[in-house]
Parts: structure tokens; C-alpha cells; sequence
């Protein structure tokens, strides 16, 4: 009996483990089943019941995996580095007064603007551009196919384009052998600030166009053709059916788009940590608060900073939420 | 910053090490068994191969046939294949299995492993900073045992038992070490433009005016650097500046800054860095056949030391362990492509002065073969067959330095193991990780790619010391 409890309690080897898992999964389907065969039982059951049988397992779930840590992340980030002793707001004092995360936080911002904007932008125009063309598939093929690849991925793909060697050596950087070609010294794509940002935001649009691009142009095929003929029949030019007829019709899907770019670039990781690590001035929130809490131990300022992250993200997902109901009562 | 160079440094010695370790077993074929069961009495032994070593001290912990031990780390395939060949002989002597686990995500990967239970048995730990910080964080190691704290008595000196040491209670012998205090040069290069070596900082600079002087109007230029790694970038600064500070300041005031007894921003620290500028903020001086100062950041310091090999520059400092990184094919000898001098005297009165790095054996639990293995790890047996894999340079004393292959490793053990020099750790691994971990290689690395001043630099150090 003892030896099963050690098993059940603390598994050793992955064979152990797996099983431990198994079980577990196999209680979480007994359960289960014995509440749905109780639930089905009684004909005449309270609504309470009903519900608490069904929601209650969810929301157990969801309470353990994600709002206790939530709240857990919350209350340590008023703790200092170890969670010994109570700091108040002085983790997020630092980071409102400190140059450097000060440096973090506008980084941040410009993120969430740029991003959503320009990927949003290039995703439109290319949508309509190629609407309804002989290669349509094919260029759609073409500016999707960088959101199939991990950001790392596409990071060190990138990095080669931006790589630097000096003027009068072999150049090895796609964009750096173009400059000398015309004639122009070679840059430090990646080090000269505050250029650098821009830089490595440029291969985020890369990523995320693709996104902008599918949804907008579903949106566009969508617009009914009774309108788009009413308009050509009034004598508009291209021009004119672009921001007159097609941005409105598609308002909906815009800010859709728009906001689902803005979470993800709030949430950007991948690419400042393999290309600078969040040096040279490109640090943004979350390259901070993996820095802070998992490089250099410090619990209650990576806690502050995951706070601040969620306290940005929350508004835009509210935002998000409800446009996207908007739009599914416009159809 | 013992991390990433000792992982690095023991990159790309694959086919290196791997002849090493063929001949090593040649050897041990060709010895007869007359002393069996008494070898690990006989000092000296890269020859000492499975069969031979000495099984008595495992003895007291119990029969181990069947258990197993986990050896946690930083260094993956193919590098692992030389400890994995030196663990054979504790397997034979107890029966029990060694489960050697290396990750590349090791610093990070470690503390979380502690706090979800799921510690490893052994790991080898790359600074003594992170040691303390798992003590008193997570108080998650274990003291060493008697017997190992008695092996690490008799085979090293008191100074690298004390960075095992964490608020008075011994817990982490000594693995490998390496020697920091060189400056990679080539030897031909040298001959030909007739070069001396320099002895002392005048020296150098001298060589240095005199070698911008020589090859006006060109891209030559005297020295190479680059500090990019990855998320440890910044940490070839620091090690020019605890050089440096070895020597304007000297070893009594380098350990009141390791121990903030001094501020970061202090005065001597301040001129410590402002000798570092002389040569690394110095456009006639930087940076060869890689491009301007700010290149510096952007090189990786793997390919920094390369231009020596194109002429394009003429010195490098890097520690031993960037012999690793010469191509296939580079000699690494005094009279051969490439090779290093010891990093010059700067105050005479700072004495013969030595900057390295080190690993640590750290134990997660108190099982009898957890125990049994971390004495194996300190016995003459196992770093001599481990030595034998090469760039393995524990400061142990019964190490024989004549199976090194590679006459940088001979000079490191030599320079490691002399007692007349002046040792001390590195500065950043001993401090708190937020600094030696944190601001000290960001500060370094922005007073390199953004030109951020002296003072300002080491007053947002100072300002980032942890207060608890």
C-alpha cells in the first residue's frame, strides 16, 4: 500500500510518470461520466444543479490553471525577490522610474502600434491588389507562407538579411551587399538605435501581413456584389471604391484584425530574444519579465511586469470581444 | 563567465577529443594489472582506465548495484562523450548507473527543476553565484558529505573550497577550471614584423601605437574583440575589467568589490574600466577586420579572435578556452599559428596575478549513491580520466598535466597549479545574478554599442545591487 502511495505521490522514472498521468486522466473520465449518467437521471432537476454539474469541472479547471495563478502572479508582485517580504508598489515604482524599463515600456508601445498598423496596411492593399486575379492563390500562397514559420525561425532567417560586415570585406547580409551595390557604406542594422527597433518590427509585419492579408480578403470577397455594382454604376474610379465602398463594408473585420495584431505584438517575444536578447535599447515587456524572473531570479519585479503585460492586453481583448460580436450580428 | 565560454570552449573539439580519448584507451590496453585495486594510490594517470581505479571509498556506502545517478549539465552531445568515458570506472566499481543529462538551457532549466521537485541528482554548477543563489533561495543543495569535504582538503587549495562554500557550510566540490589571463596572438605574425612579447601595460600600448603606426592607411589594426553571446552578451567585457582590476587595484581591493564592500561606481572600479576604453573605445585600436568600436557588439565572441588569422588584427583577449575555436588546422603552439601570452602587469605591486573560472558539483539529495558519486567526482581517478578527454583543467593536485595534447591546456594547468600566482575566481560569476547575471554585461555591452559613459555605467550597476 505503501509502495503504491509513493508511486501515486512521487514518480520517478518517466515510465512511472506516464502512468501517474494515466490514472489521472482515467479518474478525469470516470468522473465525468458518473456526473453526466447522475445528471441524466432525474427528470425533474433544479436548474442549479444542472449547471453547477456542467460548469462546475470547468470552471475548477480554469480556476486552478489560470485564475489562481493569475492572482498568485498579482499578489507576488508585491513581494520582493524571493516573495519573503512585502514591498508595496516598489516593483512597480522601478519600473516606472528606472531609465532602462522606462526604455522597455515605450518599446512596448511602439510595438503595439506600429505592428497592427503596418501589417494591417500591407495586408489590405495587398488583399485588394490581388482580388479576383489570375495569380490570386499563387500571391496569397506567397505572403502566407511566413506565418507557417516559428518566429525564432523566421528571426534567424532575418538576422542573415540584416547581418554586418565592414565596408571592403564580403559582405554575407542580404541587405547590407544591396546598400554596397549602390554604392552606400554598410549598416548596423541591428545595433544602432533607435532604428534597430523598427528593424526587427519589420520582420513581425513580415510574419503577421499574411494573417491581415486572408481575413481581409475573405472580408472583401463577402461584400455584396449589388453594392460594389451601385457603385460602379455611379462612375466611381479605384480610388474612390477603396475607401468609400470596401473600407466600410469590411469596418468590422479591420478592427478585428487590428486588435488580434496589437495583442500578439504586446505579447512579442520570440524575435527581440533571438535577435538582441533585448539588448542595444529593443528590450520589450515580456523579453523582460523572462529576463527578470527566469534569468535573474527576481520573482517580484517579473511578477510586476507580467501584471503590467496583463493590464495592457485586457482593455484591447475587451475591445476585440466585442467587435467581433458586433460583426457576427451585422451578418 | 564560466557558462557559456566552458561550453563553447569545449564546442567543435569533437574529432580532437575523441582521438584523445582512442589514444587514452591504447594506453590503458598496454598497462599490465600488476597494481590492480591500488591504482587510485598511484598519482598520475591519464592512463587510468576502467578496471583501475581504486573501489575501497565507495565501499562504506552500501551496495549500489542497480541504482542509478543523474549528472545534470550544461554541456550536450558531442562534448559529453569524455565525462560520459570517465564515469565507466564508478560504474564497474559500484554497479550503479550514471544518467548523464545535458541541456543547453541548463541556468534557466535548473532552478525551475528545484522548485517543481524534479531536482537531479548531481548537477555541475558554472558559477559560484548561482550555487549560493540555489542555497539561499531554495535551500535546495545538500552539504557535501565528510568524505567529500575531506577529498577536496587533500586535493585543492583552500580558495576553491571556499567558492563551494555558502555562509560558512561547505557544499559544492570543485570540477574543472580554466585560466582567464591571456591575450591571443600570432606567433608568426609577431616574428615577421619583429614584435616582442609585452610584459607590461606601457608595453602593450607601446606595441599597440607602434603596430597602428606600422600599418597606416590600412584596415589592419592592433586588436580584435567582440562580445556578442547570445543572452550572456557582455560578458567578455567583464572579464577585461576584472583583469584589469587584478592589476591597478589589486587581489585585496578586487575581493572587497566582488563582495560590494566597495560600490560598483567606486573610483578604483572607475579606473579599471577607463583602462579598458585605452583600447576598446579606441578607434585606431579596434577592431580589426571586423569593422568599428561599435562592431564589438555585434561580433560574436567565438569569431572575434579569427582576423588574427588574416592579418587583419594582431591581439585578442580571450581565456583558454577560445582554443576551441581556432579552425580545423590552426596550430596552437608558441611557435606555431596561434597562441596566447599571460595578460601584462599593469601595478607591480598587485603581484603575479591570475583571473579564472571554475565548476562546481552540486548535490540535490543525501542518497548513498548521490553521495558515493560526488566523491568519485573529486577522486584522481576521475579527473585524470577525464583530463585525458582534454580542455578538462581541474585545480587538483594530483592532475597529470602530461596527457594534455594541446600546449595552451599544459600552460593553464601550469599557471593553475602554481602557487607563486596570485588567483582569483571571476568577478561576475561570484556576484549576485542580478549583477554579474544582469546589469553588469547590459551596462558593459550599451558602454560598447551606445557609447554610454564610464561613470554612468557604473552608477546603474551600483544602482542595480540587490539590497537583500
Amino acid at each position: 500500500m505503501e509502495a503504491l502511495s509513493d508511486l501515486l505521490l512521487e514518480p520517478s522514472s518517466a515510465p512511472e510518470k506516464f502512468l501517474v498521468m494515466l490514472i489521472a486522466i482515467a479518474l478525469f473520465v470516470a468522473v465525468m461520466a458518473v456526473i453526466v449518467f447522475v445528471i441524466d437521471r432525474p427528470k425533474n432537476l433544479p436548474d442549479w444543479v444542472a449547471f453547477l454539474a456542467f460548469a462546475g469541472p470547468a470552471a475548477l479547471l480554469v480556476g486552478f490553471g489560470l485564475v489562481y495563478p493569475a492572482l498568485r502572479t498579482v499578489y507576488q508582485s508585491f513581494f520582493d525577490r524571493t516573495g519573503d517580504a512585502f514591498v508595496g508598489l516598489d516593483n512597480f515604482a522601478t519600473i516606472f522610474t528606472s531609465q532602462d524599463f522606462r526604455t522597455v515600456l515605450v518599446n512596448t508601445v511602439v510595438w503595439v502600434i506600429l505592428v497592427p498598423l503596418m501589417s494591417t496596411f500591407i495586408g489590405l492593399v495587398y488583399a485588394v491588389l490581388v482580388d479576383r486575379t489570375r495569380f490570386e492563390a499563387l500571391a496569397k500562397a506567397l505572403i502566407f507562407l511566413p506565418m507557417a514559420i516559428s518566429l525564432v525561425g523566421a528571426t534567424i532567417i532575418w538576422r542573415f538579411v540584416y547581418e554586418f560586415r565592414p565596408a571592403g570585406q564580403e559582405q554575407i547580409g542580404l541587405v547590407n551587399q544591396v546598400l554596397v551595390w549602390l554604392g552606400l557604406e554598410p549598416y548596423q542594422f541591428i545595433i544602432s538605435q533607435p532604428w534597430n527597433n523598427f528593424f526587427l518590427i519589420v520582420i513581425f509585419v513580415w510574419v503577421q501581413a499574411g494573417f491581415a492579408m486572408t481575413v481581409l480578403s475573405a472580408a472583401i470577397k463577402a461584400i455584396p456584389d449589388d453594392i460594389i455594382e451601385a457603385a460602379r454604376l455611379d462612375g466611381v474610379n479605384g480610388a474612390q471604391m477603396f475607401t468609400n465602398v470596401t473600407v466600410p463594408a469590411i469596418r468590422p473585420a479591420l478592427v478585428v484584425v487590428l486588435t488580434t495584431i496589437a495583442i500578439v505584438s504586446l505579447k512579442v517575444f520570440d524575435i527581440v530574444r533571438t535577435m538582441t536578447n533585448g539588448n542595444f535599447g529593443t528590450s520589450v515587456v515580456a523579453n523582460e519579465f523572462y529576463e527578470q524572473a527566469f534569468r535573474q531570479f527576481n520573482a517580484g519585479l517579473g511578477s510586476a511586469l507580467a501584471v503590467i503585460l496583463f493590464v495592457l492586453v485586457v482593455p484591447i481583448v475587451i475591445y476585440n470581444i466585442r467587435q467581433m460580436r458586433l460583426a457576427e450580428e451585422i451578418r | 563567465m564560466a557558462i557559456r565560454s566552458h561550453r563553447r570552449a569545449l564546442g567543435a573539439v569533437g574529432i580532437g577529443v575523441g582521438l584523445a580519448l582512442t589514444l587514452a584507451a591504447c594506453g590503458a590496453d598496454q598497462i599490465d594489472d600488476s597494481d590492480d585495486g591500488d591504482a587510485g594510490a598511484s598519482p598520475g594517470g591519464g592512463d587510468v582506465a576502467a578496471g583501475e581505479a581504486d573501489c575501497a571509498p565507495y565501499e562504506e556506502f552500501g551496495d549500489l548495484e542497480g541504482e542509478s545517478v543523474t549528472f545534470y549539465t550544461s554541456i550536450v552531445a558531442p562534448e559529453d562523450q569524455p565525462y560520459i568515458d570517465a564515469f565507466v570506472p564508478f560504474e564497474e566499481c559500484t554497479g550503479a548507473e550514471v544518467v548523464y543529462e545535458g541541456s543547453k538551457e541548463f541556468e534557466a532549466q535548473l532552478p525551475v527543476r528545484v522548485q517543481s521537485g524534479n531536482a537531479p541528482d548531481i548537477a555541475v554548477l558554472p558559477q559560484p553565484g548561482l550555487l549560493a543563489q540555489l542555497v539561499r533561495d531554495f535551500d535546495a543543495v545538500q552539504p557535501a558529505p565528510e568524505q567529500v569535504a575531506a577529498a577536496v582538503d587533500e586535493f585543492y587549495g583552500e580558495a576553491w573550497k571556499a567558492y563551494g562554500t555558502v555562509d560558512d557550510t561547505f557544499y559544492a566540490a570543485p570540477n574543472s577550471a580554466n585560466a582567464k589571463s591571456f591575450i591571443w596572438y600570432s606567433p608568426s605574425a609577431f616574428e615577421e614584423a619583429g614584435y616582442e612579447i609585452p610584459t607590461t601595460w606601457d608595453e602593450l600600448i607601446a606595441l599597440s601605437d607602434q603596430i597602428v603606426e606600422d600599418n597606416a592607411g590600412s584596415d589592419v589594426k592592433p586588436w580584435c574583440a567582440g562580445i556578442n553571446s547570445g543572452d550572456a552578451t557582455g560578458w567578455v567585457i567583464t572579464d577585461w575589467m576584472e583583469d584589469i582590476m587584478l592589476r591597478t587595484a589589486g587581489p585585496e581591493v578586487y575581493d572587497q568589490w566582488v563582495n560590494h564592500e566597495i560600490p560598483f561606481n567606486d573610483p578604483q572600479v572607475a579606473t579599471a574600466l577607463e583602462y579598458a576604453g585605452q583600447i576598446l573605445k579606441n578607434p585606431d585600436y579596434v577592431n580589426g577586420g571586423l569593422g568599428d568600436v561599435t562592431s564589438i557588439a555585434s561580433t560574436t565572441f567565438q569569431d572575434a579572435g579569427l582576423p588574427i588569422l588574416d592579418g587583419n588584427c594582431f591581439m585578442h583577449r580571450q581565456a583558454s578556452f577560445y582554443a576551441a575555436n581556432w579552425p580545423e588546422g590552426t596550430t596552437v603552439a608558441e611557435d606555431g599559428d596561434v597562441f596566447a601570452f599571460p595578460f601584462p602587469t599593469i601595478d607591480e605591486e598587485a603581484g603575479d596575478v591570475l583571473l579564472g573560472g571554475g565548476e562546481f558539483i552540486g548535490a540535490f539529495n543525501d542518497r548513498p549513491i548521490t553521495q558515493a558519486f560526488q566523491l568519485y567526482l573529486t577522486s584522481p581517478d576521475f579527473i585524470n580520466a577525464r583530463a585525458a578527454g582534454g580542455q578538462f583543467i581541474p585545480p587538483h593536485s594530483e592532475l597529470d598535466t602530461s596527457v594534455y595534447e594541446s600546449p595552451i591546456d599544459a600552460l593553464s594547468a601550469e599557471l593553475l597549479s602554481d602557487q607563486s600566482i596570485t588567483f582569483r575566481f571571476d568577478a561576475s560569476d561570484l556576484m549576485p545574478a542580478a549583477v554579474g547575471a544582469g546589469t553588469f554585461w547590459s551596462e558593459m555591452t550599451a558602454w560598447i554599442a551606445e557609447d554610454k559613459d564610464d561613470q554612468a555605467a557604473l552608477d546603474a550597476i551600483e544602482a542595480s545591487w540587490p539590497a537583500s
